[in-house]
């Protein structure tokens, strides 16, 4: 036909391109982007975790208190009474003077973030404000990245480990169908994994039965429990490793086939290990996990691989599970899990059909009364609405945007505002039929007045999309950035578009015909 | 504009009964803002509700437990007060325990909501109405007159305050996509209203009358059809959501339906009368208007001046 003008193809434009893109998403084709199917809808776990950032604070003077009995005892400076306080301070007592002045560079150099005073040959180490900050900070990223390993590890599908606020961490695992893997999952997220290698003390170990929890930190001790039987054990409070001199964890069997761990230290952590174990043959060595003693094997000889190996009487999914904990690296401070949601598969499948019925039925009844009410200008506005749909698919799907079940509910909305604005114009255009104008000019003047009503009534549906979207969560987020994205691509297809489509249209209407172009009757014209 | 008054009446009604009903009944706060947790369980066949209850109840700390049917005879859904902080295991692995000899079941869904998550999201909550009110009241303003913002957020209020009264009412249960669908009420039903205020503000430009009232009457029965024909449309959509989107967002299309009924209601018969119990005046504001005109006039002549050279 005549004039193609601007508006018509850019119509066309979007139409193709919404239509284009959508396909991959509609057919679930192995090329091209789909959009993501929310957690409500694919089924899955989702979790809001709390971190406990104060116990990170502990674990790193525990870890510091570590390395200064190391380094006074590879520079032989002796010392007596080395303990960690109630108040996070490191405390020792020198026992030669002249070691004072090597002890203060070591501890400058050797040991960051940390500050001390001392008095004579007593000697009191802290950690700085600053470091203590940055441990804080540094636990909730460092939770982050920990857990994402582990979950990686696991095998499923793309989970989505992510800082949420200031302070909490929000996990996602599309995908999890039974009630046992949920579990292992939590346990595998929740578990610290921290694992120490600790001495046995072996002088007052006898009395461990009777000894209260503070005598025994009186003495530089702490007591623990045996993961499987009901057994104590005394062990020195300060650690000779920890976790962080890992490289590798493994399963592998004993000789009964029983699972176990083996594990590999990193050079400096297989050093301290054989300094350790050369100095402590004959005694034992606890190998510590979570606070609870695995196992305590009397230390043969020298051991100089850093090699080391933990049983305890594990399943072997138990044990594979641990290992990944392990390789990922321990979670410096434990997580709380604040939140949690499960949707089962079916329940998904369920509630994709029941939202794709409520929007066919929906579309149907709306498409079938505009063709009715408004004859011709309906038929205009529901292509323009086709239009809008496919758009909003092709937008979703080449952002990445997540369809959510009140999303879906979005989209349903969506249809019934789309057509609002062909309403308000189609109204706007009749009354200046019925005042006697032109159809062209009543086309353009129609157009003209409704844009401002329906931009400012648009405005404000956007407003409360976009609160929304900054103060929602997951299912109600999806629900607002689909009901915005529809609303915008509604002001393209529904005003634009069908204005192309009039003017494109123009020459071939007859204002004799108007009850078949705009469905209302010739006589209230004048 | 006479009528009016009879319609204030019938919507202070209203009010009373939703304020009254949401102070005494109370909201059915669900998981998300009481904490708790909540678990969808779906039986092959009719659900042994009885069987249920007794097998829970076994266990002491789940004797506030509370067990209905889903959508339909097949599936039921369990809440309690108790999230697995405050019990130390993980409720979900132990109702499967508990409910092991009560049939085949499936494990549809579980919400577990820790107290404190659930204070936070109420809090949120409450943040984004109030947000999404002050930034409607700042736009509305700017693009009409700060009366006709007040007005319309009053409708709103209204509206907002009877859906609100319907949802205790109905015993609807208080989740975050029924906040959703606040909001959604909150940005759609100012739809109908700013439809009206567009002919209003159209009709105090052209209409001769300076009578408010007659101008309003004027505005609202030429845009009646565009009000009830958008509210229809979208009615049409929200009616299919309501009855065959499904159980779960059966609370959630609820709220929309309500919200999209009062909306049109309050557009014609409530936002326009609060505009003139506020006082605006016509021939000021047309004053005002004319006053805007000539100091851009004005602003055009200094600048051709300037442009010529003769300033």
């Amino acid at each position: 036909m005549k004039m193609l003008n601007y508006r018509v193809i850019l119509l066309a434009f979007a139409l193709i391109f919404g239509i284009v893109f959508s396909i991959p998403s509609l057919t679930q084709s192995e090329q091209g982007k789909k959009i993501t199917l929310g957690l409500d809808l694919q089924g899955g776990l989702h979790m809001l975790l709390g971190i406990k950032s104060e116990v990170a604070i502990d674990s790193k003077i525990k870890s510091m208190a570590a390395t200064v009995k190391y380094i006074f005892d590879d520079e032989e400076i002796i010392f007596d009474d080395l303990r960690i306080n109630e108040d996070q301070t490191i405390s020792f007592e020198l026992l030669d003077m002249d070691d004072v002045l090597k002890a203060k560079v070591l501890l400058t150099k050797e040991i960051e973030g940390t500050t001390f005073s001392e008095n004579g040959l007593k000697f009191v180490v802290s950690m700085t404000d600053e470091e203590k900050i940055r441990t804080e900070q540094n636990a909730i990223s460092q939770a982050v990245d920990t857990i994402r390993n582990r979950l990686n590890e696991f095998g499923l599908a793309e989970p989505t480990v992510a800082k949420q606020g200031e302070d909490k961490i929000l996990v996602e695992v599309p995908g999890v169908k039974t009630q046992e893997d949920k579990e292992r999952l939590k346990k595998l997220i929740e578990r610290a994994a921290h694992l120490q290698l600790m001495a046995v003390d072996e002088d007052r170990i006898a009395r461990v039965s009777t000894m209260s929890d503070a005598e025994a930190k009186s003495f530089g001790n702490v007591i623990l429990a045996d993961v499987n039987t009901p057994e104590k054990y005394l062990l020195r409070a300060i650690p000779v490793l920890d976790g962080s001199m890992l490289t590798d964890a493994k399963v592998g069997f004993d000789d009964q086939n029983q699972p176990l761990i083996n594990f590999t230290l990193n050079g400096q952590g297989a050093k301290i290990f054989g300094d350790f174990t050369g100095k402590y043959v004959g005694k034992r060595m606890a190998v510590v996990l979570d606070d609870k003693v695995y196992s305590a094997p009397v230390i043969n000889e020298r051991i100089g691989g850093g090699r080391v190996q933990i049983s305890g009487r594990f399943e072997f999914s138990e044990a594979q599970d641990l290992a990944i904990a392990l390789r990922s690296g321990a979670l410096l401070a434990p997580v709380v899990i604040e939140s949690e949601r499960f949707i089962g598969p079916s329940l998904g499948a369920d509630s994709i059909q029941a939202s794709s019925l409520a929007l066919l039925l929906g579309f149907v009844l709306v498409v079938i009364f505009m063709v009715i009410y408004y004859g011709f200008a309906g038929v205009i506005a529901n292509i323009a609405l086709i239009g809008n749909l496919f758009l909003i698919l092709a937008i979703m799907s080449l952002a990445g945007a997540t369809l959510t079940l009140p999303g879906m509910a979005g989209i349903v909305l969506t249809v019934g505002m789309a057509v609002d604005a062909n309403v308000i114009i189609n109204e706007r255009i009749r009354e200046l039929l019925y005042q006697g104008k032109s159809i062209a000019k009543s086309i353009e003047d129609g157009y003209n007045n409704a844009f401002t009503a329906i931009f400012d009534a648009n405005v404000t549906t956007l407003i409360a999309a976009i609160v929304l979207v900054v103060y929602g969560t997951g299912a109600i987020k999806g629900f607002a950035i689909t009901m915005g994205i529809g609303i915008v691509a509604s002001m393209l297809t529904a005003i634009v578009g069908t204005h192309g489509l009039y003017q494109w249209l123009l020459p071939k209407m007859d204002k004799k015909k108007l009850g078949f172009w705009f469905g209302i009757k010739t006589e209230g014209v004048k | 504009m006479e009528k009016s008054k009879r319609f204030g009446i019938f919507s202070v009604i209203l009010l009373l009964l939703s304020l009254g009903l949401i102070f005494t009944k109370g909201f059915n706060l669900g998981v998300d803002f009481a904490g708790g947790t909540l678990i969808q369980v779906k039986y092959e066949g009719t659900a042994p509700i009885q069987k249920v209850r007794e097998a829970i109840s076994v266990d002491k700390s789940y004797e506030s437990a509370s067990v209905t049917r889903f959508g339909s005879d097949d599936e039921i859904v369990i809440r309690t007060k108790m999230s697995s902080q405050v019990l130390g295991e993980d409720v979900g692995k132990k109702m499967h325990g508990l409910l092991k000899d009560t049939g085949t079941f499936e494990v549809r869904r579980v919400d577990m909501i820790g107290a404190k998550v659930g204070s936070e999201l109420r809090e949120k909550g409450l943040m984004a109405m109030l947000i999404a009110i002050i930034g409607i009241l700042i736009y509305v303003s700017f693009r009409f007159e700060w009366r006709f913002a007040v007005a319309s957020v009053m409708a709103l209020v209204h509206d907002v305050t009877i859906a609100m009264g319907m949802i205790v009412l109905f015993d609807v249960e208080v989740n975050l996509d029924i906040l959703a669908a606040l909001l959604t009420i909150l940005g759609y039903s100012l739809n109908d209203t700013i439809i009206v205020f567009d002919r209003i503000r159209e009709g105090i430009r052209t209409i001769k009358d300076p009578d408010l009232g007659a101008i309003i009457d004027e505005s609202v029965t030429r845009t009646l059809s565009r009000t009830t024909l958008t509210s229809l449309t979208t009615f049409f959509v929200v009616l299919t959501l309501f009855i065959f989107g499904g159980e779960i967002i059966h609370g959630f299309s609820f709220t929309l339906l309500v919200g999209v009924i009062v909306g049109t209601y309050s557009s014609i018969f409530v936002a326009s009368p609060i505009l003139m119990w506020l006082g605006f005046s016509v021939s000021d504001y047309r004053l005002k208007e004319a006053e805007k005109v000539k100091r851009q006039k004005e602003k055009d002549k200094m600048r051709a001046m300037y442009e010529n050279g003769t300033v």
